[in-house]
């Protein structure tokens, strides 16, 4: 394992500068966390996002993170104890894949919904059954009526960025937010990663539960008042974009809530997520050579959901999914609700392969408007 | 500690326990759902003096162990007191053994009113052998579980049960767990007049009952030393019990029973005090 510490504590380091090291995004997340300085982590183990919490707590154990470290009996436990902890004003940390994140699901409502800022990396893999432990988006997805901010990555880099990142909007607006990364191609795979430290501030939060204060928070609703907490949840997770927007320079400048890869004059326009991105941008660039007007619409966030670059969409646009609700995938449901007519295709479910070659056979054949809706098995 | 006026039933036993918590100090309550979630008060008023966090269903331990662990971490001091009915302890049960394990530093307080009360009377873990509720409407078949018993075996700081019957000796047992630190757990029996089909006026007279029939034992353990509580300690002998029958024939769950029947039930109960005898190092 890498041995970080040394390099981290350097005045060079401290002062802004960057540090380039070869990490898995999962790694990469273990040293955003690292540098966030969570008061409470906990979490429970699950392939493909254990690797994340071992590190942390193999830092916690070195005495590098002053974190307590809860290890709880089961996902549901481990949002619950960010969600206490967060409540008494601690700054949180967990991760899971996945069956957790259905195993927890009741309490990422619960922490959304009480304005407690949290974050969360999402290692994303399949939902059995039947058993797979490899990449989709079926289990990240799951999060998006619950009123958190999501993110995806498409690299370490931007995996390291965003989770800074996350920490930053999630205690500036009161809303939890889940950094995605894909299973195995991003988590158990090393790229070169520069690691800073943006010097975050202190934890804020909009309320705190302290001994002595005469404080109920949750209580039993009745009349307008549960309706009201969640259209003001549904308006600041809107607005949170204007944050996410205005501190895209102060992390990594990745585009905001999406990523314009060769759109600028494009008749043909892809809309995606993920780390398979970067494929697809190799099949566009072979396209863009043959002389199609093709590009990418990378969405960096599910919620917000980039209402605005997606309207802007011109020419055809096909959204390739990496998760459905029906036939359709649920990216292309969303984008079809922005008032885009797009075709739509589910690919990669279970961590089928879909690389830079399949890309280019599938573009070519939206190009030549072969695709409508449809599977790629 | 709790406000006159709140929402509970007449005679409930829950905000009775709620009054006896000024016994301990700097306390934060977290209250998963059940009947204590509506007597701690609707939004947005609060029938309680001190904090409370309402969680979900099967968090509580969990949920306190957070809100500790921060605390420890920010260098507050408080008491979190994870307030929770049987059936949370049914649906936490996982949760609350890994926080015993743990030994995280809370008060865990089971009011045990032997049924989901807050969904109607069904039948949860806790419900006594044979009692009537919506989902065992012949009388529940499997015998209830002994949450205290449990919790020795997971060696806690400290375990203890008690009872809305005997304020004295309930109030002594929050005052001492209030002044330690560590797991402590407190098994607190409390009939509920709607549910178990008793007149309001009742609830201490059918917990003494309970008592004094041997159909719920009073004890504490601490330190690896079992011992039976002063009130109920001449209970520990069978010959000094009231029959089972004064204290079952009082509520309605167990109209049905024949003679024959309560004295299975006498059967079962003496084989958890045999246990509890070769525990106890009195
Ligand atoms: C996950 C989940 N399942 C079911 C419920 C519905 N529910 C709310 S309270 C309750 C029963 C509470 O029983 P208990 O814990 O014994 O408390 P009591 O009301 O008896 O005091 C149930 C089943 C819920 N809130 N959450
Ligand atoms: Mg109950």
């Amino acid at each position: 394992m890498w041995d970080l510490q040394g390099d981290l504590q350097t005045e060079g380091y401290r002062n802004g500068s960057r540090i380039r090291v070869l990490l898995t995004s999962n790694e990469a997340i273990a040293e955003a966390v690292r540098i966030a300085r969570p008061e409470v982590i906990a979490a429970y183990p699950i392939t493909p996002q254990s690797p994340i919490v071992e590190r942390l707590a193999n830092m916690i154990a070195r005495g590098e993170l002053n974190a307590s470290f809860v290890r709880v009996e089961s996902e549901h436990s481990a949002m619950a104890v960010i969600h206490g902890a967060a409540t008494a004003g601690a700054r949180v940390f967990t991760a899971t894949s996945s069956h957790g994140l259905a195993y927890m699901y009741e309490m990422c409502w619960w922490i959304a919904g009480s304005r407690l800022p949290a974050v969360m990396a999402v290692v994303t893999r399949s939902i059995g059954a039947p058993w797979n432990i490899h990449g989709d988006h079926t289990d990240i997805v799951l999060l998006r009526d619950a009123g958190w901010i999501i993110g995806m990555a498409e690299n370490a880099q931007e995996a390291f960025d965003m989770t800074l990142q996350a920490f930053y909007v999630s205690e500036e607006v009161n809303i939890p937010f889940a950094v995605g990364i894909d299973a195995f191609t991003m988590s158990h795979t090393a790229e070169v990663v520069e690691l800073w430290n943006p010097r975050l501030p202190e934890r804020k939060q909009a309320y705190r539960v302290l001994p002595m204060d005469k404080f109920a928070v949750n209580a039993v609703t009745m009349g307008k008042a549960r309706m009201k907490a969640r259209y003001d949840l549904a308006l600041d997770l809107e607005n949170s974009a204007n944050v996410i927007e205005r501190t895209d320079k102060d992390f990594g400048n990745h585009g905001g809530l999406v990523e314009k890869y060769r759109l600028e004059d494009a008749d043909y326009a892809v809309v995606m997520m993920g780390g398979w991105c970067g494929d697809a941008k190799d099949a566009i660039d072979a396209l863009r050579e043959e002389g199609y007007k093709i590009g990418l619409l990378r969405l960096r966030f599910l919620r917000p959901f980039p209402k605005k670059a997606v309207k802007e969409l011109g020419g055809d646009v096909l959204v390739v999914d990496r998760s459905n609700s029906d036939l359709r995938g649920v990216l292309g449901i969303e984008v079809s609700a922005c008032g885009i007519e797009a075709r739509n295709l589910v690919a990669g479910i279970g961590g089928v392969d879909v690389g830079v070659e399949e890309f280019y056979k599938i573009f070519k054949k939206f190009v030549d408007n072969k695709i409508d809706l449809g599977w790629y098995l | 500690m709790i406000l006159p006026g709140n929402t509970s039933c007449q005679g409930c036993p829950i905000s009775l326990a709620m009054r006896c918590l000024d016994e301990i100090e700097n306390p934060v309550l977290v209250i998963p759902a059940g009947c204590s979630t509506v007597v701690a008060g609707l939004h947005p008023n609060s029938a309680m003096k001190i904090p409370v966090i309402h969680v979900p269903f099967a968090s509580t331990n969990a949920v306190a162990c957070g809100v500790k662990k921060a605390y420890d971490q920010l260098g507050i001091k408080a008491n979190v007191i994870a307030w929770m009915g049987d059936g949370a302890a049914d649906i936490g049960f996982a949760t609350l053994s890994a926080s015993a394990v743990r030994k995280d530093d809370l008060i865990t307080i089971v009011v045990d009113n032997e049924a989901y009360m807050n969904t109607g009377t069904q039948a949860s873990l806790s419900t006594f052998w044979k009692a009537k509720t919506t989902t065992s409407p012949k009388g529940k078949g499997d015998e209830r579980r002994n949450l205290a018993l449990i919790m020795i075996a997971h060696k806690a700081d400290y375990v203890a049960t008690a009872t809305v019957g005997y304020i004295e000796d309930l109030r002594r047992k929050f005052r001492k767990a209030g002044e330690m630190s560590g797991f402590r757990f407190i098994h607190l029996h409390s009939p509920c007049p709607p549910g178990w089909r008793f007149p309001s006026e009742k609830t201490i007279e059918i917990a003494r009952k309970a008592v004094a029939s041997g159909a719920w034992a009073l004890f504490e353990y601490h330190q690896g030393r079992l011992r039976f509580s002063p009130v109920g300690r001449r209970y520990v002998e069978k010959e000094n019990r009231i029959p089972l029958a004064d204290y079952l024939k009082s509520q309605g769950r167990f109209e049905h029973l024949s003679v024959e029947e309560i004295e299975e039930l006498e059967k079962v109960i003496e084989e958890e005090w045999k246990i509890l005898r070769k525990l106890s190092t009195d």
